[in-house]
C-alpha cells in the first residue's frame, strides 16, 4: 500500500430531484451529503451503513454513474489523472477501463442468453480494447483461471452455474479489462456463508496479484472487518467516522458506530441481550432531521445536536469523526 | 408429549427434470414455550420443511407413506398431513400455527390496507364480529411497537417502513393466539439495528403467549441470540441438533465446524476465513450416502459415499449423522 490516494473525494454532493412544491419550487433529495474521503492506492477500504444511507450511491457517483451536485472526486493512479466531476467524454471510456463495478446479486447481474466466454470477454469488445478474436479469448482464459474458474466453463451459459461460482463469473468479467479501481457493492451479501468466504478470500488474493483498490461497500459489519483495511460508516448521506479497521473496531468515536457494532448478533448464546438498542429507524433522506443527522435515534443528544451540524474532524492522523462529544465517550 | 412431532418427513418434487429430492428422513420436536432455530444455506430444505407444517408447498409436492406431522392442541391431536379440504386445514393455516415471512413488502397485498388484512383474518378463524377484530388488531399493533396504530390501521404496506411492516406481520400472525409460531428468516431483509428490535420483540413475545416457534434462519448469530435447540440442515437433512450452547460450542458434524468456522468473528479478526470447500451440489446430482461427502474434509474412504449415517448420540440430546463421529466412539 503507497500513501498515494488514488481517490480524493472533497465535499461531495449527490442530489435527486424530488418533484416540485406546491410553489413550483424544486425538490431535492439529497442521498450524499458533504463527504470528504480519501482512498489509498492499494487499500481495501470499507464502506458501511443501513439500507438508505447512502454508500451504493457515493459508489457510483465515484464511478460517474449517479450525478455530482457539488464537490470534487479526484482519481490519480500515478500516469493518469482524472477530476472525475468534470470528464471529458474521451477521458471517460478511459477512466471506464480503470474503475469498475463488481454487482450485487449474481443472479441477475448475468445475462441468460450468452455464454461464460462472452460474458467475461464483452467488456473488451465493447471497449475496443482488443484486435483479433485470439487475443479476446487469451485474456478472457487468463482471467477465468486467475478467478478459479474451469476453463471447460466457459462455453456453457450461466444457468449452470451455483451462487458462488457465477459470482466468480461476475468478478472475471469485471477484472478483464485490468480496472486500477474497484467497487465491490454488497458482493457477498446474496452468498451463504460457506461460500462467502470463498469470494472474500479471492477478492483478497486478486488485490495481491492484480494491485486493486478496492471500495468494499456492505452492510455486514464482521465481513468488513475480516477483509478491510480502513473502514468509513455513513448515516443518512453523511461520513459519520473513518477509520482504520482495527482503531474502529476497539475504539469507535462515534455513538452510531458504537450501535452498529453491538446490534451484531453475538454467536455466543450466553451473551444475550447486552446490545446498546437503537430506538426507531433511519429517517428519511427526503426530510433529514436539523443539525446531527443522527440526534433523532442517538442515546447521548443533547442540545447543541439538534441545532448544529458537527464538523468532520481529525481526532489523529487516520481517524475522523463527526460528532460534537467523541471525545466524552464512555469507554469501550 | 410435544407440541409439535415431525417424524420420517420425507418431501420430494415432480419436475419436469424428474423427481427431486428436498427433504429426507427429518423429525423433530417443538414444545411449548420453546425455540428451535432451523439454520441451514439455500437449498437445504428449511423452508418446505417450514411450509410442510401448513401444508404450503406447491401442488407437485410429494410426501412420503411414513411422514407424520402430529400437532398436540388442548382438545385434540392434529395429523397435519392427512388434512385435504382447506375448510380443514384452516386450523394449521392461520388458527393453530401462524406464519412470518422473510419479505413483508411481498407478504402483504398491495391493494389492502394492514388493518383489513388484520381484520379478515380474524373473521376466518375467531368468532369476533368486525367491531371486536379491528381493536384487538389495533391493541396488537400497539403490542409490537408500532407507534398510531390507530392510523397504522388505516394504512397501506408501501407507506411503512421495513421494520414496520416487519412489526405488523407479527401483530398480524400473533393476533389468532397460535400455538405454534413458524418463522421464516423473518430478520434477514432488516438492518441490523432493526434486527436487534426485532429479535427483542420474538423474545417478549414468546415469554408472554408462551407458544412454540420455529425460527428459520441462515444467520448463525441470530439463532444463537433467540433458539434454545438448534437443528442444522444439509441438502435436506438434519445432520446435527442439540442445544444451542452445545451446537455453536462444540460442533461435531463437520458441515457444523465448516460453517462456524467460514463465519467473519469480531473477536478473532486476524485469523483467515476457511471457506467450505467446493459448491452446493444441484438438487439433481444429489450425492449418494451422505449428502455432504461431496465438500467432507473428514471423508472415510468407500464409506460415506455408499452408506447414509444415522444420527449418533453426542451427549444429552445432542445428536450428529456422520461416520467419523461413529468410528470416533467405537474407538474410545
Amino acid at each position: 500500500m503507497t500513501e498515494t490516494p488514488l481517490i480524493k473525494i472533497e465535499k461531495l454532493q449527490v442530489e435527486f430531484p424530488l418533484g416540485r412544491t406546491l410553489f413550483g419550487k424544486p425538490l431535492k433529495l439529497r442521498a450524499v451529503n458533504n463527504v470528504s474521503l480519501e482512498i489509498m492506492s492499494g487499500q481495501f477500504f470499507g464502506l458501511v451503513g443501513e439500507s438508505g444511507s447512502g454508500k451504493t450511491t457515493l459508489g457510483r457517483a465515484i464511478l460517474r454513474a449517479a450525478p455530482l451536485s457539488s464537490g470534487k472526486i479526484n482519481f490519480d493512479d500515478g500516469d493518469v489523472r482524472y477530476d472525475v466531476g468534470s470528464i471529458s467524454k474521451s477521458d471517460l471510456k478511459n477512466y471506464r477501463k480503470l474503475a469498475q463495478l463488481i454487482f450485487q446479486d449474481p443472479y441477475a447481474a448475468l445475462s441468460p442468453r450468452m455464454t461464460v466466454r462472452d460474458i467475461i470477454a464483452e467488456p473488451l469488445e465493447v471497449m475496443g480494447l482488443t484486435k483479433t478474436r485470439e487475443e479476446t479469448d487469451k485474456l478472457v482464459r487468463e482471467i477465468a483461471a486467475k478467478c478459479r474458474l474451469n476453463l471447460e466453463h466457459l462455453r456453457r451459459f450461466p444457468h449452470a452455474f451455483s451462487g458462488g461460482q457465477r459470482q466468480r463469473i461476475s468478478i472475471a468479467r469485471t477484472l478483464v479489462c485490468s480496472p486500477d479501481f474497484v467497487v465491490a457493492d454488497e458482493s457477498v451479501a446474496a452468498l451463504d456463508v460457506s461460500i462467502q468466504a470463498d469470494i472474500l478470500n479471492l477478492l483478497k488474493s486478486l488485490q495481491k496479484e492484480l494491485g486493486l483498490t478496492y471500495l468494499f461497500i456492505s452492510h455486514d459489519l464482521s465481513v468488513v472487518a475480516h477483509i478491510c483495511d480502513h473502514v468509513a460508516v455513513m448515516y443518512l448521506g453523511t461520513l459519520v467516522e473513518s477509520a482504520p479497521t482495527s482503531d474502529l473496531f476497539t475504539n469507535p468515536r462515534h455513538p452510531y458506530t458504537r450501535a452498529l457494532l453491538s446490534a451484531i448478533p453475538s454467536l455466543n448464546p450466553d451473551d444475550r441481550g447486552h446490545a446498546q438498542k437503537l430506538e426507531g429507524e433511519i429517517p428519511s433522506p427526503a426530510n433529514p432531521p436539523s443539525g446531527c443527522t443522527f440526534h433523532t435515534r442517538c442515546p447521548m443528544a443533547k442540545d447543541i445536536c439538534r441545532t448544529e451540524i458537527p464538523q468532520w474532524r481529525k481526532l489523529n492522523d487516520k481517524h475522523s469523526v463527526s460528532c460534537h462529544f467523541s471525545e466524552d465517550l464512555p469507554k469501550t | 408429549m410435544s407440541l409439535l412431532t415431525v417424524n420420517n418427513l420425507n418431501l420430494q418434487f415432480d419436475t419436469d427434470e424428474g423427481r427431486i429430492t428436498a427433504v429426507e428422513n427429518v423429525s423433530f420436536e417443538i414444545n411449548t414455550g420453546e425455540v428451535l432455530g432451523l439454520v441451514g444455506e439455500s437449498g437445504s430444505g428449511k423452508s418446505v420443511t417450514a411450509k410442510s407444517l401448513m401444508q404450503l408447498n406447491p401442488s407437485n409436492a410429494v410426501y412420503s407413506p411414513e411422514s407424520s406431522i402430529k400437532l398436540k392442541l388442548e382438545t385434540e391431536e392434529v395429523d397435519v398431513l392427512s388434512l385435504k379440504s382447506s375448510s380443514e386445514l384452516v386450523i394449521v393455516r392461520g388458527g393453530a400455527v401462524s406464519m412470518i415471512f422473510q419479505e413483508p413488502m411481498a407478504s402483504f397485498a398491495p391493494a389492502i390496507t394492514i388493518g383489513s388484512h388484520m381484520v379478515e383474518q380474524l373473521l376466518i378463524h375467531t368468532s369476533l364480529t368486525k367491531k371486536a377484530a379491528a381493536e384487538l388488531s389495533i391493541e396488537m399493533l400497539e403490542r409490537v411497537g408500532i407507534n398510531e396504530a390507530g392510523k397504522r390501521f388505516h394504512q397501506y404496506a408501501f407507506e411503512l417502513s421495513g421494520g414496520m411492516r416487519q412489526r405488523a406481520m407479527i401483530a398480524m400472525a400473533l393476533s389468532t393466539k397460535p400455538k405454534l409460531l413458524i418463522a421464516d428468516e423473518p430478520t434477514t431483509a432488516l438492518d441490523v439495528t432493526i434486527q436487534a428490535q426485532v429479535l427483542d420483540l420474538m423474545k417478549d413475545l414468546v415469554a408472554e403467549f408462551g407458544m412454540g416457534i420455529l425460527f428459520i434462519t441462515h444467520d448463525l448469530g441470530v439463532i444463537a441470540q433467540v433458539a434454545d435447540r438448534v437443528a442444522v440442515m444439509y441438502l435436506g437433512r438434519v445432520v446435527e441438533s442439540g442445544p444451542v450452547r452445545d451446537v455453536l460450542r462444540s460442533p461435531v458434524h463437520p458441515y457444523t465446524q465448516g460453517l462456524l468456522n467460514a463465519l467473519p468473528k469480531l473477536d478473532a479478526l486476524d485469523q483467515p476465513l476457511t471457506p467450505v470447500e467446493g459448491d452446493i451440489p444441484s438438487p439433481l446430482e444429489r450425492p449418494s450416502g451422505c449428502v455432504f461427502h461431496t465438500r467432507c474434509p473428514q471423508i472415510l474412504a468407500d464409506h460415506c459415499q455408499n452408506s447414509v449415517p444415522s444420527a449418533t448420540i453426542v451427549s444429552k440430546k445432542h445428536t450428529a449423522a456422520c461416520f467419523a463421529i461413529e468410528t470416533d466412539k467405537e474407538a474410545a
